[in-house]
């Protein structure tokens, strides 16, 4: 069998004049937009499943305090307010990269990292008040679920945070390179994902809670 | 004193002296043999002096191939210690009759049939599935790299982070003995107090970070790395299976994620997700699970059923027979697998119309999987069929699969599930599939791309040993299940009354038996092959007359893959070339562009075992530092900007002309 | 049709010849099972038979050492081929659908029986007799709330009277099975499951748990007597003359985990422990019981655990 391979590949001139290899240097197109798309979307299942528990789970109160008696729609007003803004000055902070315009753009970043951290403040003072009242996670499924809806996208804010000052130290430190802005354009992404899953959230968890 | 003691709490958590295995012979024994034998390989590994060697080729590696080979030896490893598992029940349950109790109390017996089944799923079919598509995938599509290199050698090492922590909970504590999807209540605090279900929670979302990583990476390779003029339907079927599977992967195990996060909030916080008081549901659990279980069986079968179709189509010289039908069959199955998950639990009373649809979307899928039988009889159908080990395999595997197959449209009729639900008829049937489907074609593909992996082929006399070793062993280990199935015999039993029983357990028990000789042959082909490797040499890089683009290159392939990128215009692109007379080039190289090793993956699977660890014996302070480590190290490694290297035109055209001189030398 | 049913009946007496339990049942319900296994089987071995001996056949006839056979290097496609292929299964997963879809409501455990066995509908005014089954950790309870009796690991019913369970189970799920009656069904904890079955022979036959459920799992299993009329008195009456009465305090100790639990009798059960237990109100200052709750529809909380259930068994064609 093997020596068949060997006398075609070693044998005489093509029939026809078929290329088949490309003698030029090749580059694959870079993959890493595509990746992290695919990784949000993995991402935005683990919500769907939080979702789904949520959706099974959100009228077991268990003879706990109730949905419509626990969320206060006013912080929440503010805490929504707060997160889409953040998606939009991250909008500045790219378009500003797509000029090369270095400083209004960590500018504009660090006006979203302040943003992204009074919502998680105001959230963690939701969580300390219900906690307080002896609605904590433990009370009851509903708020087992509640707790692990929004304290998972809480997280998710965090650690977006937490990405966000570490890319700003790496485009201080090596500038608006190839790689940063690739990064950048990830976070971004990130970034408008989150408050993509945080209407889904504001509206199934929070207004819907509160109708009777 | 009471200081101390704190102290002793704070650091060790609840891990006490009490949870070392020492008054338990069975695993004292193993435990002392597993240690010799470790400590014999790190002393043969420093006595050739190979860590220096391991470290910079292999474990620091972000070469796919390596990766790929690694993934392997993982698999087998594994394989062993899930096969120990397998031969234990066997034999507990062919003497635990009437007055005899067995070798194993339950709480033993328990774990093993939890580990066996986490061990065989998790650690030994993922990883060697994950590992086949890592070596072959990027070959096939003409890449030399898979999209994201280090994000690979990343999820290589968590993956082998998670198989650590399953191993050390047989000495250091104990593991779940809750069945390996652990289902609540059974797996809640209140119910299972102990580490088990926490080593269960931890090595599968710890290994579920690699899979989910490594799931992304090689869509993304599918997507955007192949050859130019590799379009979607000129693709080796191979690589559709693994594009498929990875879709599969990144859609379903977010889903397993979530579940295991809920469950563990349950078990750590208090919460009341799957618990039965103050409004929890266990049964959700039981749907989530599933939603992650059933596309995670089509995960190990569809890459599987790419392998079949490459080997039949080589060995039987011919193309392989519908391959557009093959692709939609694929497509099919992966989107159907969705739509099916209810049919594992019907017993739960879920009222007739939802069964019965379940019923009937798990029997449409055998319909694409019907069809892709077909497609392989009509490959081999005026073909030139070699009778090489691989293809044996895959005869093997279609008389195999089809009868599991029709065993698991039977358990698809909800009412006769009723019947066989639970039943050792249910553990004969996915055996049936999963070993005559899974592991025939992983050994197939083991037979079938080893050459290229080592440049040299396997022994065949002890790969029919192997072989008929384990298809004969596994007849005999699985007909009588079915049968002992329609006698009423429910599963995980640790004794049994009836001693007419006994001898169909006897005769499966034999069937173990044979597939440990089956075992035993596959690694003495590895050895023999090993010393007879200058005689099974492949010099050629094409030995079995392959179709597919990684025949075109040597055997072992060089780092790069290809000097340069081949160009394709039809489907078995190869065997194009090969028909066209293609004339390797020999000169006129260009550097390579290629990605540099690097520590981290290593590092960061390390510090996941650690802290998995740490969470599972409830040892905070070593958790936070492990985590934050773990955090550091990772935000670290984005500061290292430099991962890229050239590799000279010069080195590559002494890597080729050493080829060229080879394969002058053998014509 | 002739042809299938010639080729149905040997393969049919092969099957129930042997005198496995699941093949050779004793009661209705199972027996109807049992056929469709038969049926499916019996469908699919017309794709089945075929594909293994063309496997066979082909691997043989095509070797490479044949140099007698056809080879055709090129050949890779054929329409009418990949038409055949395709829909042959189709048209058999058609038929068994149908026969899926049709089985799947006809024997739906939920639902009340029509018939005693085959030709024998349900006499007129015959109530089912209703026993109330819960899996204890790791034991079987059976309440008879008609007459007034419970048993551990022991269960009888009269032959030929539907018999209606009523499952549950205490701490973890298990699966409540007795193959030679009809198939199972999961006991499920804050959950009531159904189970509408008939036994139409005499005599003694194995029930277990079908769904692990921890360390005393494998003794988990008892004996189901099906008796005459006069013998189910019998039995009965041997239960009340054991005395003692089944109350929460005593169904509180016996709900603690033990294992190989010999048979007991009750003379007495206290009313209403099943929906207790079901509601996990047993001990009614417990933390996990369903008390009746603030929420507007919190009226009926009480029957909280079976809601889920009963909602879906509502959805069953009468």
């Amino acid at each position: 069998m093997s020596d068949t391979s060997i006398t075609m590949s070693a044998g005489g001139g093509s029939p026809e004049a078929l290329s088949f290899h490309v003698a030029a240097d090749y580059h694959p197109e870079n993959g890493t937009l595509l990746g992290f798309w695919v990784y949000l979307m993995s991402d935005c299942l683990i919500f769907a499943c939080l979702f789904a528990a949520y959706g099974v789970l959100g009228r077991e109160f268990a003879g706990g305090p109730t949905a419509a008696e626990v969320l206060e729609l006013p912080t929440v007003a503010v805490n929504t307010t707060l997160l889409l803004l953040s998606s939009i000055t991250y909008g500045f902070a790219v378009l500003e990269m797509q000029r090369d315009r270095q400083n209004p753009m960590m500018v504009w970043l660090a006006v979203t990292g302040l943003l992204g951290a009074g919502f998680i403040t105001l959230e963690l003072r939701e969580f300390a008040h219900l906690i307080s009242i002896g609605a904590g996670p433990q009370r009851s499924a509903f708020l087992s679920s509640f707790f692990t809806l929004v304290g998972t996208h809480g997280l998710h804010v965090s650690s977006g945070i937490l990405w966000l000052i570490v890319l700003m130290v790496q485009v201080s430190k090596k500038g608006l390179i190839s790689a940063n802005k690739r990064r950048l354009m990830c976070l971004s992404m990130f970034w408008h994902f989150l408050d993509l899953v945080w209407v889904g959230v504001f509206s199934f968890v929070y207004l819907m809670g509160v109708l009777p | 004193m009471s200081d101390h003691l704190d102290l002793t709490k704070l650091i060790f958590g609840r891990l006490t002296l009490q949870e070392l295995p020492l008054h338990v012979p069975i695993v004292l024994g193993t435990f002392v043999v597993v240690m010799l034998g470790a400590i014999a390989l790190l002393a043969v590994i420093t006595y050739y002096r190979l860590w220096g060697y391991l470290w910079r080729e292999w474990f620091t590696s972000i070469d796919h191939k390596k990766i790929g080979i690694m993934y392997m030896i993982l698999g087998i490893v594994m394989l062993l210690r899930g096969f120990s598992d397998a031969i234990m029940m066997r034999a507990q349950q062919a003497i635990a009759f009437g007055d005899s109790a067995g070798y194993l109390p339950p709480e033993h017996y328990d774990q093993i049939f939890t580990a066996h089944g986490v061990i065989m799923i998790f650690f030994v079919a993922m990883p060697m599935v994950t590992g086949m598509m890592n070596f072959v995938m990027p070959l096939q599509i003409g890449a030399r790299d898979v999209a994201f290199p280090f994000l690979n050698n990343f999820s290589f090492w968590m993956t082998v982070a998670g198989a650590m922590l399953v191993m050390s909970s047989l000495f250091i504590g104990e593991f779940a003995r809750t069945g390996w999807l652990a289902y609540p209540p059974l797996s809640d605090i209140a119910s299972s107090p102990d580490a088990g279900v926490d080593y269960y929670i931890w090595s599968l979302q710890i290994a579920g970070v690699g899979t989910l990583l490594s799931g992304i990476n090689l869509l993304v390779t599918i997507v955007k790395m192949r050859a130019p003029g590799m379009t979607l339907m000129k693709m080796p079927i191979f690589t559709w299976t693994a594009l498929c599977t990875n879709v599969l992967i990144v859609a379903a195990f977010p889903v397993l994620t979530a579940v295991l996060a809920m469950l563990a909030l349950d078990r750590y916080v208090g919460t009341n997700f799957f618990t039965t008081e103050l409004g929890g549901n266990a049964m959700m659990y039981v749907n989530l699970i599933w939603i992650w279980g059933h596309p995670e069986v089509y995960i190990l079968v569809l890459p599987v059923f790419g392998i079949f179709s490459e080997v039949t189509s080589t060995f039987s010289r011919k193309p392989l027979f519908g391959y557009a039908s093959m692709v939609y069959a694929t497509v099919v199955i992966t989107v159907l697998s969705y739509l099916v998950w209810l049919h594992h639990f019907f017993t739960m009373g879920s009222g007739a119309s939802v069964n019965s649809f379940f019923g009937i979307t798990t029997m449409i899928i055998s319909i694409p999987t019907g069809a892709k039988i077909f497609n392989w009889l009509f490959t081999m159908y005026r073909g030139r069929v070699a009778f090489e080990v691989p293809m044996m395999w895959t005869v093997a595997f279609m008389v195999t699969f089809v009868i599991g197959g029709m065993t698991g449209v039977m358990l698809a009729v909800p009412p006769a599930d009723f019947s066989l639900h639970n039943s050792l008829f249910l553990i004969a049937h996915f055996h049936n599939v999963i070993i005559g489907g899974v592991v025939f074609g992983l050994f197939a593909g083991i037979n079938y791309w080893f050459p290229k992996a080592f440049g040299y082929k396997l022994d065949p006399f002890w790969g029919k040993c192997s072989f008929w070793f384990w298809v004969v062993g596994f007849y005999f280990a699985f007909m009588p299940l079915y049968w002992l199935g329609f006698m009423g015999v429910t599963r995980r039993l640790s004794h049994f009354d009836d001693p007419s029983l006994q001898i169909w357990f006897q005769i499966a028990a034999f069937g173990a038996f044979l597939i440990l000789l089956g075992i035993i042959s596959m690694l003495m082909q590895f050895w023999v092959s090993f010393r007879r490797r200058h005689e099974l040499r492949d010099v050629t890089g094409d030995p079995w007359g392959g179709r597919t683009l990684e025949w075109s290159t040597s055997s072992p392939p060089p780092q790069y893959n290809f000097a340069f990128t081949p160009q394709v215009h039809e489907g078995d692109a190869w065997w194009q070339m090969k028909q066209h007379r293609y004339r390797r080039p020999t000169d006129g190289f260009l550097p390579i562009h290629m990605p540099l090793n690097t520590p981290a993956g290593i590092l960061l699977g390390g510090i996941s075992f650690v802290f998995g660890f740490a969470m599972i014996w409830y040892m905070w302070p070593l958790a936070a530092l492990s985590f934050i480590a773990l955090l550091a190290v990772a935000i670290g490694h984005t500061f290292n900007y430099h991962r890229e290297y050239y590799i000279p035109a010069d080195e590559v055209h002494r890597v080729e002309a050493s080829r060229t001189e080879l394969l002058a030398n053998h014509v | 049709m002739k042809a299938l049913r010639g080729l149905l009946l040997p393969m049919a007496a092969l099957l129930t010849g042997c005198s496995t339990v699941v093949m050779s049942p004793s009661g209705d319900l199972a027996l109807q099972q049992r056929n469709l296994i038969i049926t499916s089987t019996l469908l699919m071995m017309i794709i089945i038979v075929p594909v293994i001996v063309l496997t066979l056949l082909f691997a043989w006839h095509y070797r490479a050492s044949n140099k007698k056979a056809t080879y055709d290097p090129e050949w890779s496609h054929s329409t009418m081929l990949e038409l055949l292929i395709w829909s042959a299964p189709l048209l058999i997963i058609i038929a068994l659908g149908a026969v899926t879809w049709v089985s799947t409501h006809k024997l739906d455990p939920f639902r009340p029986l029509e018939r005693l066995s085959y030709g024998r509908p349900v006499p007129a005014g015959v109530e089912p007799l209703t026993v109330e089954v819960v899996a204890l950790d790791w034991k079987w309870l059976f309440i008879y709330p008609e007459q007034g009796i419970a048993t551990v690991n022991e269960l009888a019913a009269p032959v030929d009277r539907p018999i209606r369970f009523k499952i549950t189970a205490s701490t973890v799920m298990n699966s409540f099975f007795i193959p030679a009656l009809a198939g199972q069904i999961y006991a499920m904890p804050g959950m009531e499951t159904k189970l509408q079955a008939v036994i139409n022979k005499p005599g003694e036959f194995q029930g277990f748990s079908a769904n692990y459920s921890g360390e005393g799992f494998s003794g988990m299993h008892f004996l189901f007597h099906g008796v005459s009329e006069e013998a189910f008195a019998k039995w009965v009456q041997l239960a009340k003359a054991g005395g003692g009465t089944l109350d929460r305090e005593t169904y509180v100790k016996l709900a603690e985990p033990s294992q190989n639990d010999p048979v007991r009798r009750f003379a007495g059960v206290e009313p209403g422990l099943f929906l207790a237990i079901v509601t996990h109100c047993v001990q009614p200052d417990s933390p996990s019981c369903m008390k009746p709750m603030k929420t507007p529809g919190g009226a009926n909380e009480a029957a909280k655990g079976t809601e889920g259930m009963q909602a879906m068994s509502m959805t069953h064609p009468r």
